[in-house]
């Protein structure tokens, strides 16, 4: 490993492990109570306390992440590859997903969670609102993006339509997917969280930003200061996931995932 | 030299007009003749990759005819850039052209192995395109353009961006082939040398609107190498098609 490699790891860990330093050392300083700020070895400790139903929720939240981002790839990505047949259905329906993405979903939420019943099925659908639309408009752009010259060669090759589909426009697609995926994967997060808020502790949710609520309710900071590490950490997981894949895939080819020589 | 069979393309009264109005080709007569190694020579702009694409079915023309001789035969196109996917190897990107045709990956590979060696990339199969030289690409390209056996090759400005050596071992290659295989080529270059050198005709084109305005016929025998490249006979048509180049290009300048 190189030294400014080295360095690039190093430099925010000493930042992060500062700062947390900092953090403690005010809160027990000044003696701020537990109930206004709880110090980092507080949260640390409600964590493993609380791991149990923390981790409960945590996992709640992933699945409906998780399940929401699966089906804004599979309803994202073949709209648009439904667009990518015809400029009349894409100009047709593009204006509509246009509309649901600039709805705020904290708006659309409340109505979503009246008419569906299944408080699961609603978090599911609000999440996916807000994670198809770059996966969508991302690959969309991407399948229309080919080079001309290309499509020239598979013309003259006499490549059938779902030949120059997958040898052509969903490879050279793929860059523009995995970019939206990675802005999907946050969105879908996001979504689930905005979801639960508004469906609130009534509704009987289990999800972290429930458990959040739950312990504002309660006061119990240190409690929510846990279950906010916890999504930080949940963005920080897809986020990286998502990138390894974008290389994984990538590496060989793409000039986003290569390293330009000197 | 005798025109015995009917050539293998005609294009008569071509014209090509893109839809922001340029008009490339106008009134455009040529005759491929089967087996012929014809040379497409004119100043930039004046519509060489045009009329190839129209032989080639890359667009129709606005008006006049492509006529084949029966049906048009399996023919490869090799463009001005190296337009090779970027996400496939090389041999990858060799192996498209019969994986479209559905050749399965066990009967191409012996064939894409042979195409690589033959422009001298035996060894390159699992390199990508950008870890390739711009002469390597091109060189790519052409392996997959004859990856096919087509007897048709229509090849744009396909050495321009080669240096000297590799591109006159090119030229020997490309008449070895051309001569092997029965090949019919139609080659656009800039360059005066190579076209006299490579050709058994060479068709100056003028610009504005594109069109033929000398049909050269290089009457030297094959099989051609240094020997012809020193030659008076060379020399002498160089001088000959340099004019005729010249006068093209004075004929737009004038309009
Ligand atoms: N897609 C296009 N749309 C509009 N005009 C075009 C298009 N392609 C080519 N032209 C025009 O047609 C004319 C002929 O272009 P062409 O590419 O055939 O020239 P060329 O002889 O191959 O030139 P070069 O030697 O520089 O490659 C040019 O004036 C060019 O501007
Ligand atoms: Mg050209």
């Amino acid at each position: 490993m190189t030294r400014s490699r080295l360095l690039a790891i190093l430099l925010p860990l000493a930042f992060g492990v500062f700062v947390l330093g900092g953090w403690e050392f005010l809160v027990r300083a000044a003696g701020i109570p537990v109930y206004v700020l709880p110090g980092p070895l507080t949260i640390a400790a409600k964590l493993v306390e609380d791991w149990a139903s923390l981790a409960e929720s945590l996992l709640v939240t992933l699945r409906i992440t998780g399940l929401a981002l699966a089906a804004a790839v599979i309803g994202g990505g073949g709209l648009a590859i439904l667009f990518a047949q015809s400029k009349w259905i894409e100009a047709s329906l593009f204006p509509y997903a246009v509309i649901l993405q600039v709805t705020p979903i904290v708006a659309i939420a409340p109505l979503i969670l009246i008419y569906v019943r299944d408080t699961e099925m609603a978090l599911l659908i609000c999440a996916w609102l807000v994670a198809f639309f770059p996966i969508l408009s991302n690959t969309t752009l991407g399948l229309n993006s080919v080079d001309h010259n290309f499509v020239d060669l598979m013309q003259l090759y006499r490549a059938k339509r779902w030949q120059i589909l997958w040898y052509l426009r969903l490879p050279g697609a793929m860059p523009y997917f995995l970019g939206g995926l990675r802005i999907a994967g946050g969105l879908s997060l996001i979504g689930a969280v905005v979801a639960e808020f508004t469906a609130g502790t009534a509704a009987g949710g289990s999800g972290l930003a429930y458990r959040i609520l739950e312990s504002s309710y309660r006061l119990d900071i240190p409690r929510m200061y846990a279950a906010l590490v916890l999504l930080s950490a949940t963005g920080i997981l897809i986020f990286g996931v998502f990138a390894a894949l974008s290389w994984l895939v990538l590496h060989r080819w793409h000039e986003s995932a290569t390293r330009r020589e000197q | 030299m005798l025109e015995q069979s009917p050539p293998l393309v005609s294009l008569r009264g071509v014209e090509k007009r893109f839809s922001n109005g340029t008009v490339a080709l106008r009134g455009l007569d040529l005759d491929l003749r089967r087996g012929g190694f014809v040379s497409l020579l004119g100043p930039s702009g004046c519509g060489k990759s045009t009329a190839l694409r129209l032989i080639a079915g890359l667009g129709a023309p606005s008006a006049g005819r492509v006529d084949w001789g029966s049906a048009q035969p399996p023919l490869s196109f090799v463009f001005q850039e190296p337009t090779l996917m970027p996400w496939r190897s090389v041999a990858g990107n060799v192996r498209l052209p019969l994986q479209m045709q559905g050749m399965s990956k066990a009967n191409a590979m012996p064939l894409v192995m042979k195409a690589l060696a033959g422009v001298g990339l035996a060894g390159f199969e699992k390199h990508y395109p950008r870890q390739l030289s711009g002469g390597m690409k091109m060189r790519v390209s052409i392996a997959r353009a004859l990856v096919t056996r087509p007897a048709l090759l229509l090849m744009d400005e396909p050495f321009a961006a080669l240096d000297e050596i590799t591109r006159s071992r090119l030229n020997d290659d490309i008449l070895a082939l051309w001569a092997a295989q029965g090949l019919t080529v139609a080659f656009v270059t800039h360059s005066v040398f190579e076209s006299v050198f490579l050709s058994d005709r060479i068709l100056v084109m003028a610009a504005r609107p594109g069109r033929v305005v000398a049909d050269i016929a290089i009457d030297a025998p094959y099989p051609r190498d240094d020997s012809f490249r020193n030659s008076d006979a060379y020399a002498h048509y160089c001088r000959i098609v340099s004019a005729a180049l010249k006068e093209a290009m004075a004929a737009h300048d004038t309009i």
